[in-house]
Order: C-alpha cells, then sequence, then structure tokens
C-alpha cells in the first residue's frame, strides 16, 4: 500500500523536527517553510535527511538531485519522493 | 619623573576648597584639601606598618571616598596598589594578595574577618581601624603583612609600579597586569589632549576601580580638579537612580561599559531628568551593538560619543568619535579608531608580520600606555609580547582588525572567539552582531563547543521582547538572511539574562557551563 503524500510529509515532517528541531513547536513547521533558503537545512543535515529518505522509501538520490530544487520545503520533499517512487514502478 | 600623586597634590594646592569627590550613596563628600588629608593619613598608617617604595597595598573595599584614599595614600606611599572586587569570594582576593605580596591591605571593617582568614592569621595582623575615614561612610581596617607574608620577587621590577589590575585569565587563575606611573600618565595626558577637561567637569565614576575604565575616570578627574561621582556597586546597577544622580550631580563626563548605557535607556527615563550638563560620553569594554547605541544617542544628543578601545594591558590605545549622524539601516558596529596614548598598532598575521593594508590580521600595540608585563610570570609574558627586529615590544592583543578606507581599525573580533566551521572561519560577534538586529532581540550571546558530530556546536543565548521566544524555525530563517548557512547557531536557547562578570561584561565562561 502507498502512501499518500499527506502522509509523506507527516513523517519527515516528525524527522525534522526531531532530528533538527527540537522542543520546537510543530505548527512552526509547515508544508512550505523553506528548509534550505531558510537555514534549518544545512549541508551536512541535508545529506543526513536524504539518507533517512532512501532507507525509509527505498529510493536513490543522484548527487544533482540534492538540492533546494528537491528538498526545500515539506511539500517538494513528498513529491520528490511520489515521483521517484513512479519512476520505479 | 611625573607621579599620579602629583595629580592630586596639583589640584590641591589649585583648588582646595573645590569638591574633589561625592559619594552620593552615603551623601558624603570630600573637598581637594581634605581628601588629600585622608590620602595622607592613610599614607602615615602604611608607612607605619612598613609599606616602602616598590611595595605593593591591596585595597578591598566597596567603592567610597575611604576606598580611593587608600588608593592615594598607596601612591603617595610609593607602592603599587592592588584593587580587587570586594564582593568576589575571599579565596580569590586572597589568592591575588598573596599572588603579589601585598605589604598591606586596606579592607572595609566587615570584610577583614574572611579575608585574613583567606590569607593566613600568620601572615598579616589587624593593625586595627582607620578612624580619619570612619565618617566617610564604611569603617575600614588596615591589615599588615609579617615577616612571612612578604617574600622577595626575583625577576620582577617593582620600581615606578602604580597599579596592578587582576585581569581573569584562561588558566583560572587571574594574572596582575602591572601598570607604572609612566603608562598610567600616557593615556591620561592624552585625555587632557584630546578631550580638554576643565575644573568645571563632573566625571561618573561607574567603573569598580579593579577595572581599568576606572583609570580615566580617577586621574583625569583629579588632574583637572574636576568633581568625581563615584557610582558604587550597588547604586551602579540602579538605573533610576543613576539618572536622578546624573541630574543632581551635573554629570559633564560619563563613561561605562555599553552594557549600563543600554539599562539607563530601558529603565532611567521613566521619570524626567536634567541631563543637559553631559557634554562627553565615553564607552568601552565591549562591542556597542549599533541599535542600542542609537537608543542612548537619542535619549542624549547633546554629548559627543567616543568608542575608547584597549584591553586592561595597554589602558586605552585606539578611540573612534561615533559621527552625530548615521544611516538609520545601519547595523555594523562602529570601528574601534585609530591609536592615542602615545601607543602605535600594527596589524599582523600569523607569521607576526605587517599585512598590507586593509586586510585583517591580529592588532599588536607598542608604545606609552602598554603595561609593564604580568606580575611573576615571565613565561607568559614571553607570549604576550613580540619583540621585533629593532627590539620593539609589541603587545599582542589577541584582537582581529582591519584598517578601513578612513584608516580606522575596523574590530572584528577575537582571535579566540573564531572557530573553524566546516572549514569556513566563523567570527561569534558576528552572529551577536546578526542576532541583535532582529527587532525582538534584546541581548544575544553566542558561544562554540566541540561537539562529536558536527565538529562545532554553536548555541546562541538570548533575551527577548515580548511574551514568548521566537521560534527555532523563525530565528534560523531570520539568521539565514543575515549570515551564511554555516554561521547559523544551532540551538537558540531562551535566557530572561544573560550572565556577567563583575564589571558587566557578558560573562561568557557560564554561558559555556550552561546546557
Amino acid at each position: 500500500m502507498s502512501e499518500s503524500t499527506q502522509d509523506i510529509q507527516a513523517t519527515v515532517k516528525e524527522y525534522l523536527l526531531e532530528a533538527f528541531l527540537p522542543g520546537e513547536d510543530p505548527d512552526s513547521l509547515a508544508e512550505d517553510t523553506p528548509l534550505i533558503s531558510g537555514g534549518i537545512l544545512d549541508s551536512i543535515s541535508t545529506v543526513k535527511l536524504v539518507t533517512f529518505l532512501e532507507e525509509k522509501y527505498g529510493v536513490e538520490f543522484q548527487a544533482h538531485e540534492i538540492s533546494s530544487d528537491n528538498l526545500e520545503t515539506l511539500a517538494d520533499i513528498a513529491n520528490t519522493i511520489q515521483t521517484k517512487r513512479a519512476a520505479k514502478g | 619623573m611625573m607621579r599620579l600623586q602629583q595629580l592630586l597634590e596639583d589640584s590641591a594646592a589649585a583648588y582646595p576648597g573645590k569638591t574633589a569627590v561625592v559619594d552620593p550613596e552615603r551623601s558624603v563628600s570630600a573637598t581637594y584639601a581634605q581628601f588629600q588629608g585622608l590620602a595622607e593619613s592613610v599614607r602615615e598608617r602604611l608607612a607605619a606598618a612598613g609599606v616602602i617604595a616598590g611595595d605593593r597595598v591591596g585595597i578591598c573595599m566597596p567603592k567610597s571616598i575611604g576606598s580611593l584614599a587608600g588608593v592615594f595614600g598607596a601612591l603617595r606611599a610609593d607602592a603599587a596598589y592592588v584593587p580587587v572586587d570586594s564582593t568576589a569570594p575571599p579565596a580569590r582576593n586572597a589568592f591575588i594578595f598573596t599572588d603579589c605580596a601585598v605589604r598591606a591591605i586596606v579592607v572595609a571593617e566587615h570584610l577583614a574577618e574572611g579575608l585574613h582568614a583567606e590569607l593566613g592569621q600568620d601572615r598579616y595582623v589587624n593593625t586595627g581601624a582607620l578612624p580619619f575615614l570612619a565618617e566617610y561612610g564604611i569603617p575600614m581596617v588596615l591589615l599588615a603583612a609579617t615577616s612571612e607574608g612578604t617574600p622577595g620577587f626575583e625577576g620582577v621590577d617593582t620600581s615606578n609600579l602604580a597599579y596592578i589590575l587582576y585581569t581573569s585569565g584562561s588558566t583560572g587563575k587571574p594574572k596582575g597586569v602591572m601598570h607604572t606611573h609612566a603608562s598610567g600618565l600616557a593615556f591620561i595626558d592624552w585625555c587632557t589632549e584630546a578631550f580638554a577637561p576643565t575644573p568645571d567637569d563632573c566625571f561618573s565614576s561607574h567603573a569598580p576601580f579593579h577595572f581599568d575604565l576606572s583609570i580615566l575616570d580617577i586621574y583625569v578627574c583629579i588632574k583637572h580638579g574636576g568633581k568625581l561621582v563615584l557610582l558604587g556597586e550597588t547604586l551602579g546597577k540602579q538605573p533610576s537612580k543613576l539618572a536622578s544622580v546624573i541630574a543632581s550631580e551635573s554629570i559633564t563626563i560619563w563613561y561605562s561599559t555599553p552594557s549600563i548605557l543600554r539599562l539607563l535607556v530601558e529603565y532611567g527615563q521613566e521619570e524626567p531628568h536634567d541631563h543637559s550638563a553631559l557634554r562627553i560620553v565615553f564607552f568601552a569594554g565591549e562591542v556597542f551593538p549599533v541599535k542600542h547605541l542609537r537608543a542612548v544617542m537619542a535619549m542624549w544628543p547633546k554629548p559627543r560619543y567616543y568608542n575608547l578601545y584597549g584591553p586592561t594591558e595597554t589602558n586605552v590605545c585606539t578611540y573612534y568619535e561615533v559621527p552625530a549622524d548615521f544611516p538609520a539601516e545601519r547595523t555594523e558596529p562602529f570601528p574601534i579608531g585609530k591609536d592615542c596614548s602615545d601607543d602605535v598598532g600594527m596589524v599582523v598575521g600569523p607569521d607576526a608580520q605587517e599585512v598590507p593594508r586593509g586586510e585583517e590580521g591580529e592588532l599588536f600595540v607598542k608604545g606609552g600606555s602598554v603595561m609593564r608585563g604580568y606580575w611573576n610570570l615571565p613565561e607568559r609574558n614571553a607570549e604576550a609580547f613580540h619583540v621585533d627586529a629593532d627590539g620593539g615590544r609589541w603587545y599582542k592583543t589577541g584582537d582581529v582588525v582591519k584598517i578601513d578606507a578612513q584608516g580606522d581599525y575596523e574590530y572584528l573580533g577575537r582571535r579566540d572567539r573564531m572557530v573553524k566551521r566546516r572549514g569556513y572561519r566563523v567570527e561569534l560577534g558576528e552572529i551577536e552582531a546578526a542576532l541583535y538586529t532582529h527587532e525582538s532581540v534584546t541581548e544575544a550571546a553566542v558561544v562554540a563547543t566541540p561537539d562529536p558530530e558536527s565538529g562545532v556546536l554553536i548555541r546562541a543565548f538570548l533575551n527577548w521582547t515580548g511574551d514568548k521566544p521566537p521560534s527555532l524555525i523563525a530565528m534560523k530563517q531570520f539568521c539565514s538572511k543575515k549570515l551564511p548557512l554555516y554561521m547559523i547557531p544551532d540551538k537558540f536557547i531562551p535566557v530572561s539574562t544573560l550572565p556577567k562578570t563583575s564589571t558587566a561584561k557578558v560573562d561568557y565562561q557560564k554561558l559555556l557551563e550552561l546546557e
């Protein structure tokens, strides 16, 4: 059973709050909160996020894909995961 | 050779009936003639206790006419005075007095027993009260060293020492900065030229005597026959009372750290006061965030504002006059300015070679107002100075600066407050400056600690206005507009107030201990 975009967003949000935003009010992190340009994810934490996504969803990221085009917001991340899973068939 | 005590002597001759010093907290004052008499009485007691030229005399007192008489009494005895923070633990003060083997200690009666116990009953004896000072508010006694208390020091040049100010060392043990009459006067005489004080001037004495800012207050005032207004440990932290004293004493020259000026802006304006006598405001000791400086200048538009810079080791070695008008959008702190006090600065790279003009490097200072050295620490002295090919002796300030287009030194930060993160050099002060531009941040302090995972963990401690601290995400987003990503703090920790040292600077050691 495939997870909805909503579910993916919720899972990633939980991970981000726990890993990089300890103590933060969950409501402050919206689906359009800028993560990379907003200073929440730096290069190291972006790599950690990608590792998490790869393990959790069985997808792979190429080096050039690790960028704000795909990972800037929770919405972007969920879309990227959905696209990758669709491509895998 | 000119000596600091001569400044009092000269003014007492020129202005015997003029008020020299006022203690508003205890509602007492002394004229120049009276004050010189008190200093002479202290000298007599010191002489009776065996104090001779080249000795050290400790001062452990709340700020008062009595403690100032102790300072001048020691100087008149040709001894160097060693002032300590009377609110510090007795063990720390006993360490200092033992370290430089003071021959005698002028101490408040209520502190004498605790200090004496720490010093050792066999090393010092209580010679009894200094009764002539009793009417000035604080009963004082004199402790005198026995032969046990005053070992000799080989290799320490005690000639012409005027004062030893102990500063906290990174090793945890205070170290004594030795200034001679000549190094003190190089700064004091420069103040005469630069600021033209007059007998009509009334100086604030806000800094405690163990803090080097007090050198300007005490000696520039006394030299020019001005009136010195003592703002002691308690009064000094009560902005509404300070505001009232500035008005009632018609203070013309104010000198303090930026922290105190901020308090005056925030809490000192509840009642209207006439501060129109103010003509000069000096600040020193830490970076003044521009938004707070602007608020002070709005509160007091008339005076001229000067940023004085110098580690205790140099008295004051550069100065900068803040322009009366500057753009509203300016957020970067003002420069520390140009060389003064008969000093010369040099900006050097890691190889101790001067860097090309405009490039950043550590500031080295040599000249008139630089200390003789640290008391009895030959190895530290060897590290503290760079001796050039011509034998010039440069004090390494540990501060990183660059020279801007106007020829002013721009302060970039402490050498030891720079950390490398992911290969980038991060100046913690720069992060603080960025945080200060946030509208609800009132105080910010940033510390870095080693972190097994990321290498360096950067934590920002914030004091804010409003009921709720800004959210972590909001702060990170704010920082991302001001700073490169690698400089954004990992954690933002709200605090109701930042811990301060006894000299009202942010206490980074304490912050490092906070979880």
